[in-house]
């Protein structure tokens, strides 16, 4: 965990596509296509990532393969600070 | 989202880990946690609360809406395996039910467990299933609607 030195252009890896998509050697960023096109089905593999996160006490990457030997639930919201 | 962490006990009782994702930064989550949040839950969200910067998750997870620029409601379960074995998305207006959520994931934890399937809006302690060739017909004098 890397809390203590989170400043504020540390990137996230996103999305992380399995090797099989992966770009071709020399090609250092996927199309984007590759990236926008929905994974996401019930009965397939989860999706994995890697995003940037407040834990309650600081900030922390979180890869939801991490998870992984866990039933894991993930709710996608609009926004903070909105109303339902 | 709130509704699902004022039911984190349920949650971490079944063993299940709960991650929320907006578009929002880590640092607005952080705010919102201190002057929101900690006002409505005791204690605040328990969980680790992501960013999904740019919603480049939310495009792989079917949810992120490029006009508005946000992550809609939606919600994946998925299995020790890695495998996805729900998802419910909404539009923003209409929250979540956390009842149907955490059903859905006992039923699934039992599925997994015993190989039995379960009816329709099983709960735990009622009639299961078990396929096979047996209650090809029968279903009828295990389970009623």
């Amino acid at each position: 965990m890397s809390e203590a030195k989170d400043g504020c252009v540390t990137p996230a890896k996103g999305p992380i596509m399995p090797e099989a998509t992966a770009a071709p050697t020399g090609v250092s960023t996927l199309p984007t296509q590759e990236v926008t096109r929905m994974l996401a089905r019930v009965g397939k593999p989860a999706p994995d990532f890697e995003a940037t996160a407040f834990t309650g006490k600081g900030f922390a990457p979180v890869r939801l393969s991490d998870y992984k030997g866990k039933w894991i639930v993930v709710c996608f919201y609009p926004g903070d600070f909105t109303f339902v | 989202m709130a509704a699902v962490a004022a039911r984190y006990e349920e949650f971490k009782k079944l063993d299940t880990v709960v991650l929320s994702i907006s578009t929002d930064s880590r640092f607005v989550h952080k705010i919102w946690q201190e002057e929101e949040l900690s006002k409505m839950l005791p204690g605040g969200v328990p969980f680790p609360m992501l960013s999904d910067a740019g919603g480049k998750i939310g495009s792989v997870y079917g949810v992120y809406d490029e006009d508005a620029g946000v992550d809609i409601r939606g919600r994946f379960i998925i299995d020790p395996d890695f495998v996805v074995r729900a998802m419910e998305v909404l539009t923003p207006e209409v929250g979540r039910n956390p009842d149907e959520l955490l059903r859905q994931v006992k039923a699934f934890q039992h599925v997994v467990a015993t190989g039995e399937v379960t009816p329709s809006g099983w709960e735990p302690g009622e009639v299961t299933l078990t396929p096979g060739p047996d209650l090809v017909g029968k279903v009828w004098e295990v389970w009623k609607p």
